[in-house]
């Protein structure tokens, strides 16, 4: 008996070098220029070429303005220009701002068809685990790693263990992959997933679009997993059928027969079982500084003393300190001062469709400044054909370019100290978004419910106009 | 890179969970596009206030733990980014080693590809060390990669576990490439065998 982990590993070897370690040969390589400038630079030292620059794409996401492309900043410009320079001296496909297909690595990438079931995907960006929606294994890796993969297209990998996270029954009206992630993160833990590649089934899993199962896996290494994953079915070939790089004609047919089979054998193939009831899943916001840290949208920030042990007694008085709220204080009470849709978590087009419709016919708060950052240019493009650009900008929120923008701030892109923020990212470490800067993640239909009342609120009882 | 058999420092501690890769080193260097010169940034958002004073209060600052090399961290230590750009930092500070309950996975993979050796011990253990680093002053740990064992001058003797082929690459400072490019054979024929449908850009 194997699990789809089990499969994908099994068609990857290469070699052993060892009884536990394996090569693993890496399908597709995505790149961008935050870890990549070393790595290049690693192999001009030492005259090394890219092995196979037909299975490596880059685009620039992480550092770039969303306003214009003009790049003040001049270590980000001088960075953004050295990954020009060295795609173009390698010969690596790329995008480059304000082209059409730019964009966030974790959103172009899926959009083009680039990521297929059954592949091996890396990237120097811990959100990888994204791509495991397709049932691509997909992992996060540092810059040394990035060099070896350019020079030799194959990874050392030791295998973790197998975790199955069945998400039974249905969620609620308006409850979304993004509350269902943060849900089974809080219930585990930031390690619940350490050591392991998680795959996600279940009924509320299979209910999910490519777009809210992208949203779950991406959100795995918030858990401490190497990898999520989830085996693909018929909303994953429909979604695939007809992109950019999908297989077409005969090929497909060949992949597709490929792709059904791709599935774990049983249940009993896993290490370890954990089972969910989606219909117990409320809308969720996190209240502390990891995303475990979290509770429905009508229950309490915690009161450290009743935590468990000392340790995470500490944990908590130092997170309720650091994002300036008291215990027990009530969820829907906690105002905000910005609101962010945008993110590898929740920047695709059924994210913007999903906040659009709590939008519209509605102002954003007098006191609230809130921006949409769509994910990828063709986001962008498809939300302003469908007439969710023109919902945002009459409301009041901000439209800008595709980038990671202020779920890592290390653009313009931020908040000032003590600023509070409901935010579609996945990150609340203290001073993701900027420094002293305080972050509440959630969906993007939460968010876009608190950009308008200007503090929490369940967007289950949204009056949608 | 440079190889790790042995090493004796003095330790500092950080005892608390969940210390990600954001704390370690703050996105605002990210732009660099050098390998070195990180070790004035680590810790930045707790080691200097908004204006770049440095905050008395935090550990790093404190007289007796300057020149620490050996850090004692809490439980998931180094999780959430993937940025090497942490691990540089804390070897350009000045640490060779870090003890903790257990590391976000990609943290410790990235370190033995810096020379950096992360320790993974019970968490009471590692408390017992926090308690030692307290109490003694000029705490110093021997850690021997050679014989897997930490100890100090007052009789403790701790082993710990590591992979051998980590354990073989940082005692030798071997470089993965030359390691993986040994099977250059076996990468041919596997790419003989791919199957047609994946993608090509």
């Amino acid at each position: 008996m194997k699990t789809l982990y089990d499969k994908i590993w099994e068609s990857h070897v290469v070699a052993y070098e060892s009884e536990k370690v394996a090569l693993l040969y890496v399908d597709l390589h995505l790149i961008h220029e935050v870890t990549t400038p070393q790595a290049y630079d690693g192999l001009m030292k030492r005259g090394r070429k890219i092995r196979r620059t037909d299975l490596t794409i880059g685009t620039l996401d992480h550092s770039v303005p969303t306003k214009d492309t003009l790049i003040e900043d001049e270590f980000a410009a001088k960075q953004v220009q050295v990954f020009r320079e060295n795609c173009n001296k390698f010969g690596v496909k790329f995008f480059d701002l304000g082209t059409q297909n730019q964009g966030i690595v974790h959103v172009f990438a899926p959009e083009m068809g680039l990521v297929q079931p059954g592949m091996i995907i890396v990237c120097g960006d811990s959100h990888t685990s994204t791509h495991g929606a397709f049932g691509a294994l997909s992992f996060g890796i540092g810059t040394s790693e990035v060099e070896q993969v350019l020079a030799t297209q194959c990874i050392r990998q030791i295998k973790s263990k197998n975790l199955l996270i069945k998400v039974e029954k249905r969620l609620s009206n308006s409850v979304t992959a993004k509350d269902l992630i943060l849900f089974v993160i809080g219930r585990i833990g930031t390690e619940g997933a350490s050591g392991y590649v998680v795959e996600y089934d279940g009924e509320a899993i299979r209910n999910l679009s490519m777009e809210g199962r992208m949203t779950v896996c991406n959100m795995s290494i918030e858990a401490g997993a190497r990898a999520g994953l989830i085996s693909p079915d018929e909303v994953t070939f429909e979604y695939l059928k007809d992109r950019a790089y999908s297989p077409k004609g005969k090929t497909w047919d060949l992949a597709l027969k490929f792709w059904e089979d791709l599935k774990s054998d049983s249940d009993k193939a896993f290490d370890v079982v954990l089972s969910f009831d989606a219909s117990e899943i409320e809308p969720q916001v996190t209240w502390g500084t990891t995303p475990a840290m979290v509770t429905a949208v009508n229950g309490f920030v915690p009161d450290p003393s009743e935590a468990k042990n000392d340790l995470e007694k500490s944990s908590y008085e130092r997170a309720l300190r650091y994002m300036g709220l008291e215990p027990m204080q009530k969820i829907t009470s906690i105002k905000i001062d910005r609101a962010f849709i945008g993110s590898c978590t929740n920047s695709r087009i059924e994210d913007l469709r999903m906040a659009a419709k709590v939008v519209k016919g509605y102002r954003v708060n007098p006191k609230v400044k809130a921006m949409v950052v769509p994910g990828s240019q063709t986001v962008k493009r498809q939300a302003e054909a469908e007439g969710l650009a023109r919902i945002f900008v009459e409301a009041g929120f901000e439209w800008r370019n595709p980038g990671c923008s202020m779920c890592i701030a290390m653009n313009d892109d931020r908040l000032l100290p003590l600023e509070r923020c409901a935010s579609t990212s996945n990150r609340n470490f203290e001073g993701r978004q900027g420094r002293g800067g305080r972050t509440h993640l959630a969906s993007p239909a939460m968010v876009a419910a608190a950009a308008i009342a200007g503090h929490f609120v369940d967007v289950r009882d949204w009056r949608f106009r | 890179m440079e190889k790790f058999i042995e090493h004796r420092g003095k330790t500092v501690a950080l005892f608390q969970p969940n210390i990600d890769t954001d704390q370690i080193l703050p996105k605002q260097f990210l732009k660099r596009i050098e390998k070195t010169g990180f070790g004035d940034f680590l810790f930045y958002d707790w080691r200097f206030d908004e204006n770049g004073n440095q905050n008395k209060e935090f550990v790093l600052n404190q007289p007796q733990f300057k020149h620490a090399s050996i850090l004692l961290a809490g439980k998931n230590f180094g999780s959430g980014s993937s940025r090497e750009h942490a691990v540089w930092a804390l070897r350009d500070y000045g640490f060779r080693v870090v003890i903790a309950p257990s590391f976000g996975e990609i943290f410790y993979n990235n370190c033995f590809n810096v020379g950096l050796l992360p320790i993974n011990l019970p968490e009471k253990t590692v408390e017992e060390l926090v308690r030692k680093n307290e109490e003694i002053q000029n705490y110093e740990l021997v850690v021997s990669l050679l014989k897997k064992k930490v100890s100090d001058d007052f009789g403790l003797s701790i082993d710990f576990e590591i992979e051998d082929f980590r354990r073989e690459k940082l005692l030798n400072g071997w470089d993965d490439i030359d390691m993986i490019l040994r099977f250059e054979k076996e990468i041919r024929n596997y790419e003989k065998k791919r199957p047609a449908w994946m993608p090509k850009v």
